[in-house]
Order: C-alpha cells, then sequence, then structure tokens
C-alpha cells in the first residue's frame, strides 16, 4: 500500500509546496550521484518573511508579557477579580517561612515550592519577590510601562504579520494545498504518531500530518486566540466589540485564557525546536532560511515522500 | 495607585543597582535601549499613537463601555494607589466633611468656576455600574454616582482652542527635590465629553469614601485606572500638557505609562 502511493508522488510537479516545480535540475543531478535526494524550493518567500516575523514578535510578546504579569501574579475566572471573594485560580507569590522567604506558585489550590524561579528569585544573597525570573522578562528590571510599550508594538507587528499570511496564504493557495489537513493525512495520523515517537522522519516537500494539526492550530487557534484574548482586555476595545467578553466569560477569563495560550505557545515552541532538531537542524534551517530543501532520494531507503497525499 | 508607585521607584533603583553588578542575561541587553527618551523606546512608543488612533476610529466618540448589573457589584470597590491623603490641606478638608472643597475649573475657558460639593449634587447625575480595570491587570465592578463632565464643561463653555482636561489632585503621590509632586491626568476632550465620563462623589449607593477619592474623583470608563484621578480639587482645560510636570501629561505618564491608557 505505500510503494505505488510514494512512487505516485515523488515526481509530482506543481502541487506541492509552492514552487515544488522549480526542482534545480542539475543540482538533482549532482545530488543524485551521491545518493542525496533533490533540493526543492520548499518555503517562498512569504513563508520565511511571515515566519521570522513571528518568531521575533512572539519572543518580545512573550518577555514582556511575563513582565506585565509580574504586575499582578494572580489569574482569575470571571468579570472581575475576586477580593471580598476568591476566584483565583493561579497564583505565583512570595511568602516567608522559618528558612526565610520562599517562592510558591499555587494552581487550582495546590501550592508547589518554586522558590528560585518562580515568586522569588535573583543573584544569590540578592534575591527579591517577583513572580517571573529577571532572566525571563523584558525589562529585566519591574517596569511595567516600559514592559506595555514593547507588548502593544510587538502585538501590532504579530496581527499585522497573521493578516498578510492570511491573505498572500489564501490568495497563493498555500493553506489549501499545503496546511489544510485532507482525508489522507486524517487515515494517515495513526502512522505519522508512531513515526514521531520513533524520530522517524521523512523529508518531502509537503508537511506531514501533526505538522499539518500543530502549524494550523497555532495559525487558526492559538494566534488568533492571543489577538482576541489580548482585545478584550483592553477597555476601549470593550466598547467596540462588548461581545468578546462574554464570549470569553469576562475579562478577567480572557486574560487567564490569554496566559494559557501563551503557555501552549511555549509548549509549541519546544516541540517545534526539538523536532527540528531530531529531523536535521541544518537541513529545516536552509529550508526556512533559504527557503531550499533537501528531499530524500526518491529510491533509497524506506518510503521516501510518499506520506502526504 | 501611588503606595505601589512609591515602592516600585525604591525597587527600581535596588533592581538597577543589582543589575549592574550581578550577572547580566541576555535580555539585560534592551534594558539600557528602553529608557525614557531613548531612541529604541521612541520608536517603540510609535506604537501607542497608531493604537490610539485606531481605537478612537473605532470606539467613535460616544461608544458606551459595557455596564453590569446589581448582581455583578459582589464586593467593595478595591481601594489602589493613594488611600489617605497625608497632606494637611487635605486633612483639613476632611475634618470639615469638606465643606471648604471647591472645585475649581480654570484654564481656557469663558467662564471659571468655581463649584461647591452641594452645586455638584445639585446638577444632573449619572449612574453606572462598570468595570474598573487596573493597569496591573485587576478588574473590579461597581457603582458609580457623579456628574457628567460634559456638563461642567458646558457650564464653563470651553474656548475653541482647548483640546485637553487637566485634573489637578489634592494627594501628595511622590516628593522630589523641587518639593512635593501632586498626583496630576489628563484626557482628551473626546473622552471628557463621553456620556459615561462623570465626576463621581458616590460609589456603590453611598458618598465616594476617602480611599477611593474622596470629595471628587473621575470616571473615564474607556481607559484603565491610572487615568482616573482621585482627589480632583481643579479641571483646566489647556492647548498642551508640555509644560505641566514631566511634559507627557500625567504623574504616571512621567514614569512611562501610555498617555491613552485605552488597551
Amino acid at each position: 500500500m505505500r510503494k505505488p502511493l510514494a512512487s505516485r508522488i515523488t515526481r509530482q510537479k506543481g502541487r506541492g509546496m509552492d514552487a515544488i516545480a522549480s526542482i534545480d535540475q542539475s543540482k538533482e543531478a549532482q545530488a543524485g550521484q551521491s545518493k542525496k535526494g533533490p533540493l526543492i524550493y520548499r518555503q517562498n518567500h512569504w513563508t520565511r518573511l511571515t515566519h521570522w516575523a513571528w518568531a521575533f514578535a512572539l519572543f518580545f510578546l512573550l518577555l514582556s508579557g511575563l513582565q506585565i504579569f509580574n504586575a499582578r501574579p494572580q489569574l482569575y475566572i470571571g468579570k472581575e477579580s475576586g477580593f471580598g471573594y476568591n476566584n483565583t485560580i493561579l497564583q505565583i507569590g512570595a511568602e516567608d517561612t522559618a528558612t526565610g522567604p520562599r517562592g510558591f506558585t499555587e494552581i487550582f489550590g495546590h501550592r508547589f515550592d518554586t522558590t528560585g524561579v518562580l515568586g522569588w528569585s535573583g543573584p544569590p544573597g540578592n534575591e527579591s519577590a517577583r513572580a517571573f525570573p529577571s532572566w525571563a522578562t523584558i525589562p529585566s528590571y519591574y517596569d511595567l510601562g516600559t514592559a506595555r510599550v514593547v507588548h502593544f508594538f510587538f502585538a501590532w507587528i504579530l496581527s499585522a504579520t497573521l493578516l498578510v499570511w492570511l491573505l498572500v496564504g489564501l490568495f497563493s493557495g498555500h493553506i489549501r494545498r499545503d496546511l489544510a489537513p485532507r482525508l489522507a493525512d486524517i487515515r494517515n495520523l495513526p502512522r505519522d504518531v508512531a513515526d514521531h515517537i520513533r524520530l522517524r522522519f521523512h523529508h518531502s516537500g509537503r508537511y506531514n500530518t501533526l505538522q499539518k494539526l500543530a502549524y494550523g492550530g497555532v495559525l487558526f487557534v492559538l494566534l488568533p486566540l492571543m489577538v482576541l484574548t489580548g482585545l478584550a482586555m483592553s477597555p476601549s476595545m470593550n466598547a467596540v466589540l462588548p461581545f468578546l467578553n462574554e464570549l470569553f466569560g469576562g475579562r478577567q477569563t480572557a486574560r487567564t485564557i490569554h496566559f494559557a495560550v501563551m503557555v501552549l505557545l511555549v509548549l509549541f515552541f519546544l516541540v517545534h525546536m526539538l523536532m527540528i532538531l531530531a529531523a536535521g537542524p541544518i537541513n529545516e534551517l536552509r529550508s526556512i532560511i533559504t527557503g531550499w530543501y533537501r528531499t530524500d532520494p526518491p529510491n533509497g531507503g524506506t518510503n521516501s515522500t510518499g506520506r502526504s497525499e | 495607585m501611588a503606595k505601589f508607585q512609591i515602592n516600585r521607584r525604591k525597587f527600581l533603583t535596588a533592581a538597577g543597582l543589582g543589575a549592574s553588578g550581578f550577572t547580566l542575561s541576555g535580555c539585560d541587553a534592551f534594558d539600557s535601549q528602553l529608557g525614557m527618551g531613548d531612541g529604541l523606546r521612541n520608536f517603540l512608543e510609535g506604537a501607542n499613537g497608531l493604537t490610539y488612533r485606531a481605537q478612537r476610529l473605532l470606539a467613535g466618540r460616544d461608544t458606551l463601555a459595557p455596564e453590569f448589573s446589581e448582581a455583578d457589584i459582589r464586593q467593595p470597590m478595591r481601594p489602589n494607589g493613594i488611600t489617605a491623603p497625608d497632606d494637611d490641606t487635605y486633612k483639613s478638608l476632611l475634618t470639615n466633611n469638606f465643606v471648604d472643597w471647591r472645585l475649581e475649573v480654570t484654564g481656557l475657558v469663558e467662564k471659571p468656576l468655581s463649584l461647591t460639593r452641594e452645586q455638584l449634587l445639585a446638577m444632573p447625575s449619572r449612574t453606572q455600574i462598570t468595570r474598573h480595570d487596573c493597569v496591573e491587570g485587576w478588574s473590579c465592578i461597581a457603582k458609580w454616582t457623579g456628574t457628567p463632565l460634559s456638563l461642567v464643561l458646558d457650564q464653563a463653555v470651553v474656548k475653541p482652542q482647548a483640546r485637553y482636561v487637566m485634573f489637578h489632585c489634592l494627594d501628595t503621590i511622590d516628593r522630589n527635590l523641587s518639593g512635593d509632586i501632586k498626583y496630576y491626568g489628563s484626557i482628551d476632550l473626546i473622552d471628557a465629553r463621553h456620556p459615561q465620563t462623570i465626576l463621581a462623589y458616590g460609589l456603590n449607593g453611598k458618598p465616594l469614601p476617602v480611599e477611593n477619592g474622596a470629595p471628587l474623583r473621575v470616571r473615564v470608563e474607556r481607559q484603565l485606572g491610572y487615568k482616573m484621578p482621585k482627589y480632583i480639587q481643579r479641571v483646566e482645560l489647556v492647548d498642551s500638557f508640555a509644560n505641566f510636570g514631566g511634559g507627557r501629561g500625567g504623574y504616571w505618564e512621567d514614569y512611562g505609562y501610555d498617555w491613552y491608557g485605552g488597551i
């Protein structure tokens, strides 16, 4: 069942990632001799540009966002923050104990000692009470005003990039062709999961099922949720879009979702890095910088490219 | 707002000293570029202007902030910042139950006003249950009663060249070499004339308590808490705020907060 599929797809032209048709013939020939697969132009300039714009913006958004969180290191559920009652679901703080100050993180009533990282951290002998540590925030010292300047600047960059990507992706067919999961992708899911667990990667012009789900999930779910929950926290936008907070269950719930999605994005980033390391960092990096990607040899090894259609 | 501000400044000094003497993490690299007036900071602040224009465009003049029901008032309004002004003027006004207090309306107006509390109370009032959002991230729902600022402005007849309303407060929030710094802040005339912008003297059906800004605080419901000064004694119409304090339009703004607090 695998082989016919593979041979059917290997040499398809013009239907793969953006410009799979532009296989460099001479390079391919050379590569063939040294038992390397062909180099294909896998990521076009829009994909690369938006990828790096997001990477850059998300870096600053994360670190300035953690600084903003430090101003009120509690997350609540509902329209408001409970002071006369308890609707706190997460709290990071510091407390005095018999052995000196300790940092703690409390989630749904379960308290963990997180001294050194969350709640109480800093250079030895000079620790201070702060939710996220100095190395994880911009600026490194406590400054809510500056963090907001940085955060909202990059929020504009993130949103604009998302809009550009969406428009280009819809008109060029990138989203439909490369990202939208097909029936075959769904059928292929168990095998794809098994392959990933064994760290057995296939280098083709196409995204595999888990890639489609992960990238699609970030671009169509997580990032839009980030923008919307961000807007839901703005008092002025509440006047424009009052239904947003009702949708999310109140401003404080929106803030909590904003935080939770941040955690998911960080997890995505870690897995993304792991997968790149496992799949061949040079090749993967080359494709997102230059666009060119070395695929598996057409007939060498096991099951080269027949996975995505 | 005041209390955590002063703590913050002390902390900033300590943190600055700490950071200079200890390990520099990767992110410290940005710190030196982000101070007030630095080129990178100024560039990034450009996005604030974009946010202001975009939100003004979307929200228009009179779009209302969400209002809530009595059932949503589940706790007392959380006091923040200065909650008991230590100024002699304020304390003597308080002792007299603000009988001697006046709201001065000055600056670019045809008819400067000096209003007593009774005069303000005699004017038409507006009551609204709204959510107060602090820049720190917390929110609290409460019922506010007060005189629409637009009525006061109409009575004083604003001159055409006026662009901002400046609020001068009774509470000292900070001290520096040139003396006490009183809290102050400004909003534009669009927010000043917004239907929900009231000079509040009542909170949750009772007179405004000292910790929440008695005798008078402003509510600017489409902006964050630091844009709603407490302990107001004078409203001044100006065409620019460049000559007040640090020139950025408010006490917190002088420490790097955005002048527009709509987000």
